[in-house]
């Protein structure tokens, strides 16, 4: 009992393949679209490199961009079949290659749908890679003249503009590092002695933060330093305060930023599935159809067009006796030859039962 | 005296016409991309339209888009003419059609250059523009509060972060105005008053500037207020100090921005000017050499070509000649007209 079995006639054929080398083209486009989709959020990934501490996000637009390959490659194979179709001379040779054709179709389908899967799987991995590239960012903040760490200054400050954000969590991360270099800082002055002293490290703390977390849409000047002391600023409460400073801490702004770049992806890749999905369908469809037609004694009569012949699990135990029939070829050699009789009658109903379903796969 | 005259014989009218097809509908194409980029030049500028005073600089756009629409229009005729300039029959409806058409080409095309042209001759205009507008963002910026200008702090501070620039022509132009809100001074403070005092208006000036103007490049944390005081800063020399604040003024990093993408939008449409003519020049020649042939029983004779039947100057009168009565009709006397006309004839 065939699975979904349809009748074709030499009309319906005819159509098929016109309609599956269109369809294939526009599957070529979609392998396009996801192969850049891959390169621009490989870029935007690239792009915030510094503050990110390890690299595994970068497994979803590496493997989109494989798969945009693979498929723009496996659709043009498609639509050359689709030509060489309705030719009885030319669409024999496809024959061995159409078997691995569909696996490697069913194999990107799988892919694809392995990607959305890990875009919204991987937000905590993404997440832990933030918070200590941005601790460390924050960290470093000072060392402008450390070679190597020189440019943190100036990243974290393009980032917390850029992003509206303040801090890793929020802007009291400020207040828990040293952000001022000692070459600015007068060791003479009672202050800068009197904070020095104030803790065991002998950092020099202050509740105040960088220019960069200050807030345009703030109505009055920007506070930057004593943020906590609301004497030390005219008609300013610190707990209420709200518009001074960027309340957001930056690994909130960018794992947003991120995911909503994945996930606005994600109807885009389901759409380029189902497309890939129904080529396969559609070209199972047309092989069985054209092998059907050309096993006929008129090969413009109809046919018949499925995509499994026999049920699913019959075709499965088919396919594990392939398999093992294989595995035994390649093992048995040297041992052929005393037992060859009987494994050699064996071997024949093996090779007599994978004979039966050959013609129609 | 006939201008710029050359033979055709068929084969080259043929060519021609082919040519002049594809020519126009790259024309079109060239057309359209002209309006697109009237209209990427208006919306940068009604972008930065808060800072500007004026809006006398948005002609350049504008007439970009003219320009784009109507060879939309041109090119399409030009393409429709040749299509049937080699068939004898359907030629000849395109006669009268065709003065009219020639007149209107030209003066779009022409407009097309002056819009380059103006491009270049505004920067003057574009720059006072800017002037007088960052001069009242920078006077307004403390004013929150005030319905109509609570917007300009945030207006001034995304400028300057954006562009990387301070103040009208550099930092010093916050000296001069007090950007501080008398909400947030504390009147009863000696410092505050000091200040006050110390000034005929009575306005609180500091030698400090905005957060926005400060460089992220800069190797030690941005130093925000007095700035000219060498003492309040450890480890500082404003006279050498480069890197903390930006130096460039906004009029001129605007200018500067404006300037270069006029630039590049000049020299996309002068080559879609001389697109644009090389497509007239075409269509003209076409037009003569066939009508040279109408009436003719052989088709494929050969036949001259040329520019303008008679000289420029002659040219130029016969067109401004029903321009000229039309107008001048209207205050004529029309005793005065019918006793001249037999006169004239």
């Amino acid at each position: 009992m065939a699975v979904l079995k349809m009748k074709f006639t030499q009309q319906r054929r005819v159509r098929l393949a016109q309609g599956l080398w269109l369809l294939s083209w526009l599957a070529v486009t979609c392998g396009a679209f996801i192969f850049s989709l891959g390169v621009y959020i490989k870029i935007e990934l690239l792009r915030r490199d510094e503050v990110m501490e390890n690299k595994e996000i970068h497994c979803v637009p590496n493997l989109l961009m494989m798969v945009g390959l693979a498929s723009i490659g496996a659709n043009w194979v498609a639509s050359r079949v689709c030509q060489d179709s309705l030719d009885a001379s030319r669409f024999p040779r496809w024959k061995v290659l159409l078997l691995l054709w569909f696996a490697v179709a069913a194999l990107l389908c799988c892919l694809l749908l392995t990607v959305v899967i890990l875009s919204y799987a991987l937000q905590g991995r993404l997440e832990e890679s933030l918070k200590v590239g941005l601790r460390n960012g924050i960290r470093f903040y000072k060392d402008t003249d450390v070679p190597g760490r020189c440019f943190q200054k100036e990243t974290i400050d393009r980032l917390q503009m850029e992003f509206r954000c303040c801090g890793n969590n929020n802007f009291k991360d400020w207040f828990e590092v040293q952000w001022v270099s000692n070459r600015y800082l007068d060791f003479t002055s009672q202050e800068v002695k009197d904070r020095i002293r104030s803790n065991v490290d002998g950092r020099y703390l202050l509740d105040g933060v960088p220019f960069s977390c200050c807030n345009p849409a703030s109505p009055r000047p920007c506070l930057q330093r004593h943020l906590t002391d609301s004497r030390a600023h005219y008609n300013y409460e610190y707990q209420s305060e709200e518009l001074n400073l960027y309340s957001r801490g930056c690994r909130q702004a960018l794992t947003d930023y991120y995911m909503s770049l994945m996930n606005s992806t994600g109807p885009g890749v389901l759409s380029v599935i189902l497309i890939q999905i129904s080529v396969l369908l559609s070209m199972r469809y047309l092989q069985t159809a054209v092998e059907g037609a050309m096993a006929l004694e008129s090969p413009e009569g109809e046919s018949e067009g499925y995509i499994l012949e026999k049920g699913v699990k019959e075709t499965y135990a088919d396919m594990k006796a392939k398999a093992v029939e294989l595995l035994k070829f390649a093992q048995v050699d040297p041992a052929s030859d005393g037992e060859g009789g009987e494994e050699g009658e064996k071997e024949a109903d093996a090779t007599e039962k994978a004979a039966t379903p050959t013609p129609a796969s | 005296m006939v201008v710029m005259k050359m033979k055709f014989p068929f084969q080259k009218r043929v060519k021609l016409a082919q040519g002049l097809w594809l020519l126009s509908w790259c024309a079109t194409v060239a057309g359209a991309t002209t309006f697109s980029l009237g209209c990427l030049l208006k919306t940068e500028l009604r972008r930065r339209s808060e800072v500007m005073d004026n809006s006398d600089i948005h002609i350049v756009p504008n007439t970009l888009m003219i320009v784009g629409l109507a060879s939309l229009g041109i090119n399409y005729f030009a393409s429709k003419i040749c299509q049937d300039a080699l068939d004898a029959g359907r030629f000849p409806r395109w006669k009268n059609f065709l003065k009219p058409y020639f007149a209107v080409s030209c003066f779009f095309t022409v407009l097309m250059l002056l819009a380059v042209i103006m491009s270049y001759a505004m920067k003057g205009s574009l720059e006072s523009s800017l002037k007088a507008g960052l001069r009242n963002g920078i006077r307004f910026y403390k004013d929150t509060d005030t319905p109509g200008r609570c917007f300009q702090k945030q207006n001034i501070d995304r400028l300057q972060m954006e562009f990387q620039c301070c103040g009208n022509n550099d930092f010093r132009d916050w000296f001069e105005v007090q950007w501080i809100s008398n909400r947030y001074l504390d009147f009863s403070s000696k410092e505050v008053k000091d200040r006050i005092k110390s000034n005929v208006d009575g306005r609180y000036l500091v030698d400090g500037v905005p957060f926005s103007c400060c460089n992220p490049s800069s190797p030690r944390p941005c130093i925000q207020y007095h700035l000219t005081n060498n003492s309040a800063h450890y480890n500082y020399d404003y006279q050498t100090e480069e890197l903390n604040i930006y130096l460039r003024g906004c009029r001129e990093a605007l200018v500067n921005y404006y300037m270069g993408l006029m630039n590049t939008i000049g020299v996309g449409v002068l080559s879609v000017f001389l697109l644009q003519g090389s497509v007239l020049v075409s269509l003209r020649f076409l037009q003569t050499s066939m009508e040279a042939v109408a009436g003719e029983e052989n088709t494929e004779i050969e036949t001259e070509g040329y520019l303008l039947e008679k000289g420029v100057k002659e040219t130029i009168m016969e067109y401004l000649d029903p321009v000229l009565t039309f107008l001048l009709l209207k205050n004529q006397v029309e005793e005065g007209t019918t006793g001249e006309t037999p006169a004239t004839t």
